[in-house]
């Protein structure tokens, strides 16, 4: 593993730190032991460590010692029609280590039709500046040709990125064909990369945005009505079908819906190599706050694919999340400004899209899941790091503790309780969609590259500190069984002798022109008879005569 | 005597017929007359066409043509939605054209056929639909009624579909998710033809696979040498089926409209249209004779003109599996119509693509053996009753396409259609021995258990004893109205429950970020790129100096919270839209 940020290689050192008393749960077994870090990495793990002196060291008091959270999809910084979103790579990662998360994956976001390469250096200046944690980034594919092309394998080869996303909505900018979305899903699989999707249907989205604006529904209600959970369903759907005919790992972003998610436990169940993402708010919260009378309230939820106004969806994703069938939980966290989002009150395909999550991931699911008996705490740890870190290829520097691992870890202290709100959350944003929540779990203390950056409740994080980790193509977790198929599927054409009886003679126009005239005045006559005189026997026996 | 006008709702538009059906009288004696209801021991009565009575002991006229049928099976007519029996290929019509069609059908137990009408993209759908009509008039055996296939879709084309409806009797339109270049439209078309045929109140057939991504498959499948028939279902495998049954459904679901899949040929494709049933969707599937009873394995025959004659789309799945399979489902009811999607194309005519796959006229035989293959596979084996058999051959689809109960059923009023059906009757399939003239039968050797006795048609024997008499041109166009009951009753009180409304809000009167007056989607200004610390221009900021305050933090804002004012009133005094929490 080679560590790009040469530049935070002096801050790094010394830093020694001993937690004892804990019990480490990583995502295959609990058990206690201490545990001795120094510059940034996990030296030893066991009882009775022999440490030197002078360490500063920290009582786990049995509590348990998890590794760092990994959000595997944020959008900080992120341009929006000359402004950007509320939390720069600053404030959206302090609220990340916060809420126990020590390590985000940003998407990069190149404008159609521009330089893929240019925009991950100008998103890599920005979190270079600012993150407080441990990043790496997913590049979206917004447009595709064979320069584009090239530079995604230099991304892959040479700038450590190994995930793209691919649109299939937002029509007419940054979506797809199935054609490009079939070519990019077949180089991604030779190249080794993930192929991530947003998936909606962005053609019949447009058509029902249409619709919802004739009717004279222009609020936030206007979004979810005209994106239904059946268009990210069938996007879905055929998302994996794509990745199936591909041979490409599938990595489905933003799972929002119950029959989305149902579509990734059945297309795994039929041996699929694809991961479905739920965010922070499909399982913290639903869409039913659309409808709120609070116009920058309703505003505030405005997400694609939208939350279900079903507010079963919640249960049901924490469910599928425990058994395994959806793999990672993602924030989106996305933020902006009333005002920001206010740029579409009188439209609300105008408004711009994204809600918070950076902070309450976690604690989210431990709430949702974890106490309710879903989930046991090995699984908690595979979805909120483990499960991300081996799909990034970052397994196990990053989402385990075990020796040579990065020092990144939290104490999760099962009992704390918080309410979660907008006065004391540490994103910008105005509004939290979480609002009056009460969610059980949180972290206790959080250890960031072997510093101690929260405790007692005070962060104490700084900007640029954070080092871009870069992933490598081909992750096993994802490509150990598309390799296997890869060699099976080797497709062979029939020996045969060469046909050589008679051939029909056929007009030569274009298949789509329109049929001959004799076609139309004489169909009785049929040029096929004359196969009945020539020397190629077949088996069947002349017309009938009428009777 | 005339009986028009004897049954509400259905138009006879041949009447140069007529003559035919005067004084035909028909007793058929000592039957189990089969419906999808029910069965029951009665005799039936037949007069100019048409049942005029059933039940016991009837009281006929004297020298009335008695049929024995010694306890055996009286079934509705078949009812055969699917054929293409005038549809060309690069100028070439298809071997079996109305005639040779009708004649197979009759043999195999049906009594009426629905072709498809399949116009070439630009030409006219009124000119197409009339040509096929004059040439079914001209031949057919039996009687007919007719789908158009819509090869694009633009604006010109409404006013011919509202024609087609209104005054032609056209209640079922077809539509392509592939054949990509060619027929295929994109979702927002299809999105638009659904909601158009759907205030029609016709049904929109479907034939679904992703067209695109067989183009690529298909480049992709050349590229590696492949050209026999193989490369057929290796280019279109049963995922794109499924993938675009499940496309049409969402797009029917979206657009309230009721949605026929033709051809369900796979399992995933079958599970995806029951699987959509079960939630409530509109949706009907048509599995073929074809992929009820024989599977893909054949395109792999070393014999290329064997291997050829099985090319068709969606292809036949490789899975030998899948006849079984979707017998079960025929015979629970999560598919409802089988079809024969017969379409014969001669051996020297697929052989135009014998040197590429892609160039093979598709289309495969079925309109004989399809009633004898659902009894043997499904009857037969126990997995349905003989009722079920009525429905799925004949009943449903007369309700779906509005034929019902003048099709469909033995009753009082309905027309002649009818089968005297043997259980017993064993028959070996080979193209010695079929109508069809098409050399190769792709269920050559194939052992079938039941058929057809005696087939009545109009009114009239036309099937006795292994004798076909038939006589072209006495098929009858049968006209078909929109909004039949069993697609729509559901989607007109749908209707009703979707109207949509707005949630009345106050006016949002805070503050609104100044969109710079750039396009929307160009490419960031240079500076962005150069000065990434000034890219983050705070025209947001303003707002936290403006008296509109928001609970939010600063960006900057590193320490402590503050817990303060949350809320200031807005100019103008406070708003349910500004009061915050």
């Amino acid at each position: 593993m080679s560590y790009q940020g040469k530049k935070n290689i002096p801050k790094i050192t010394s830093e020694r730190l001993l937690i004892k008393g804990g019990r480490i749960v990583n995502d295959d077994q609990s058990f206690y032991a201490d545990i001795y870090m120094e510059d940034g990495v996990i030296k030893q793990i066991g009882d009775n460590l022999i440490v030197p002196g002078g360490v500063k060291t920290i009582e786990a008091d049995g509590k348990m010692v998890i590794p760092g959270g990994i959000d595997i999809h944020t959008h900080l910084q992120m341009p929006f029609r000359g402004t950007s979103t509320v939390d720069d790579f600053s404030q959206g990662t302090k609220a990340a280590l916060a809420g126990g998360t020590t390590m985000i994956v940003d998407h990069v976001i190149p404008e159609p039709g521009s330089s893929l390469l240019e925009a991950f250096e100008r998103w890599r200046e920005w979190a270079d500046e600012k993150a407080c944690c441990d990043y790496a980034l997913h590049v979206d594919i917004t447009h595709w040709n064979d320069s584009v092309r090239q530079e995604v394998l230099s991304l892959i080869k040479e700038k450590g990125v190994n995930s793209f996303q691919v649109y299939m909505a937002f029509k007419d900018l940054y979506q797809l064909s199935n054609s490009e979305i079939y070519e990019i899903f077949t180089f991604l699989g030779e190249h080794g990369g993930i192929a991530q999707v947003h998936a909606e249907n962005g053609e019949i989205i447009a058509e029902e945005q249409a619709r919802m604006l004739e009717m004279g529904i222009t609020g936030p209600e206007g979004h979810v009505l005209s994106r239904p959970e059946e268009l990210e369903a069938e996007a879905v759907f055929r998302a994996v079908t794509i990745a199936s005919q591909t041979n490409c790992p599938l990595y489905v972003t933003r799972v929002m819906s119950k029959s989305a998610a149902d579509i990734i436990s059945q297309a795994r169940k039929k041996g699929n190599v694809v991961f479905g993402e739920p965010i922070t708010a499909s399982l913290g919260t639903d869409g039913t706050h659309y409808w709120s009378k609070n116009w920058a309230k309703a505003a505030s939820f405005v997400t694609s694919p939208p939350l279900s106004p079903d507010p079963t969806t919640p249960d049901y994703l924490n469910t599928l999340l425990a058994s395994g069938d959806l793999s990672v939980v993602g924030s989106a966290h996305c933020t902006f400004s009333v005002a920001q989002k206010a740029i579409g009150k009188d439209d609300f395909t105008q408004i711009p899209e994204g809600v918070n999550g950076a902070e309450e991931r976690m604690s989210v699911i431990w709430d949702k899941a974890v106490v309710t008996g879903k989930m046991d705490e090995n699984m908690f740890v595979a979805v909120t790091s483990t499960n991300a870190a081996k799909i990034l290829n970052l397994y196990p520097r990053k989402g385990r503790i075990a020796v040579g691992s990065d020092s990144d870890l939290v104490i999760w202290d099962t009992d704390a309780v918080r309410t979660i709100t907008a006065k004391t959350h540490h994103s910008a944003a105005e509004y939290n969609v979480f609002e009056g929540m009460e969610l059980r779990g949180a972290p206790m203390l959080v250890v960031c590259q072997g510093k101690i950056v929260l405790e007692d409740g005070n962060l104490h994080a700084t900007a640029g500190t954070g080092r871009f980790i870069p992933c490598s193509p081909f992750p096993d977790f994802a490509y150990k069984r598309v390799k296997a198929r890869k060699q099976m599927a080797i497709l062979k054409a029939v020996p045969r002798g060469m046909y050589d009886g008679p051939v029909s003679e056929f007009s030569p126009m274009s298949r789509g022109g329109t049929p001959s005239a004799s076609a139309r005045t004489s169909p009785t006559k049929a040029p096929v008879r004359n196969l009945h005189q020539s020397g190629f026997t077949l088996s069947g026996k002349q017309t009938i005569e009428l009777q | 005597s005339n009986h028009k006008g004897e049954m509400s709702g259905t138009g006879y538009q041949g009447k140069k017929n007529i003559p035919h059906l005067t004084n035909e009288r028909l007793v058929i004696k000592g039957g189990r007359v089969v419906n999808d209801d029910q069965s029951q021991y009665a005799d039936v009565y037949v007069e100019d066409g048409i049942i005029k009575q059933v039940g016991e002991n009837l009281i006929v006229p004297g020298g009335v043509k008695v049929i024995e049928a010694n306890g055996c099976m009286v079934i509705p007519g078949g009812i055969d939605v699917n054929t293409c029996l005038h549809k060309p290929y690069l100028g070439t019509p298809p071997v079996d054209d109305f005639y040779q069609g009708t004649k197979a059908a009759l043999a195999g137990g049906t009594t009426m056929i629905i072709d498809h009408v399949t116009p070439q993209p630009g030409e006219s759908l009124l000119e197409a639909f009339e040509k096929w009509q004059e040439v079914a008039d001209k031949k057919s055996c039996c009687d007919y009624s007719l789908h158009l296939d819509i090869p694009h879709w633009h604006e010109g084309v409404k006013e011919e579909l509202e024609q087609l409806v209104q005054e032609k009797g056209i209640n079922s339109f077809q539509v392509y998710m592939a054949y990509k270049g060619l027929f295929q439209m994109p979702d927002s078309q299809l999105y638009e033809a659904f909601s158009f045929l759907k205030e029609l109140g016709a049904v929109v057939l479907v034939h679904a696979e992703n067209g695109d991504l067989i183009a690529q498959e298909q480049s992709k499948i050349l590229g590696m040498g492949i050209t026999g028939p193989e490369g057929h279902p290796l280019s279109r495998p049963e995922e794109l089926e499924a993938e675009a049954v499940f496309r049409a459904i969402t797009l029917g679901n979206r657009v309230n409209c009721p949605v026929y899949i033709t051809k369900v040929m796979s399992k995933s494709a079958a599970d995806t249209v029951a699987t959509a049933r079960k939630k409530g969707s509109v949706v009907f599937g048509e599995p073929i004779t074809a992929s009820l009873a024989t599977d893909g394995s054949h395109y792999w025959s070393k014999n290329w003109a064997k291997a050829a004659a099985y090319v068709t789309s969606p292809p036949l799945s490789p899975d030998p599996t899948t006849p079984d399979h979707l017998h079960s489902l025929l015979s629970c009811g999560d598919l409802q119509v089988v079809g024969s999607g017969h379409c014969a194309y001669s051996t020297s005519q697929k052989a135009i693509g014998k040197d590429n796959f892609t160039l093979i006229p598709e289309g495969t035989n079925g309109v004989e053996e399809r009633m004898g293959f659902v009894w043997d596979k499904a009857v037969a084996m126990g997995k349905m009753d003989e009722n079920q058999f009525v429905a799925v051959t004949s009943t449903n689809a007369a309700k779906i396409f509005n034929l019902y109960p003048r099709k469909g059923r033995i009753a009082v009023g309905s027309d002649a259609d009818i089968v005297i059906w043997d259980p017993d009757k064993i028959k070996t399939i080979t193209a010695k021995a079929q109508q069809s003239a098409l050399e190769y039968n792709i269920f050559e050797g194939m052992e079938c258990h039941g058929g057809p006795v005696y087939v009545v048609s109009q009114g009239r024997i036309v099937f006795e004893e292994g004798n076909l008499q038939v006589q072209q041109g006495t098929g009858r166009f049968i006209s078909r109205k929109p909004f039949p009951d069993v697609a729509y009753q559901r989607i007109k009180y749908r209707n009703k429950m979707m109207c949509k409304q707005g949630v009345s809000r106050g006016m949002y009167d805070g503050p609104v970020y100044d969109v710079p007056a750039t396009p929307k989607y160009i490419t960031p200004a240079p500076s962005a790129k150069t000065s990434p610390t000034t890219h983050q221009p705070p025209p947001i900021r303003n707002l936290h100096q403006s008296n509109f305050s928001l609970s939010g933090a600063q960006i900057d804002d590193n320490i402590p919270r503050r817990s303060g004012h949350r809320i200031v009133a807005p100019p103008g005094g406070r708003s349910n839209i500004t009061s915050l929490g």
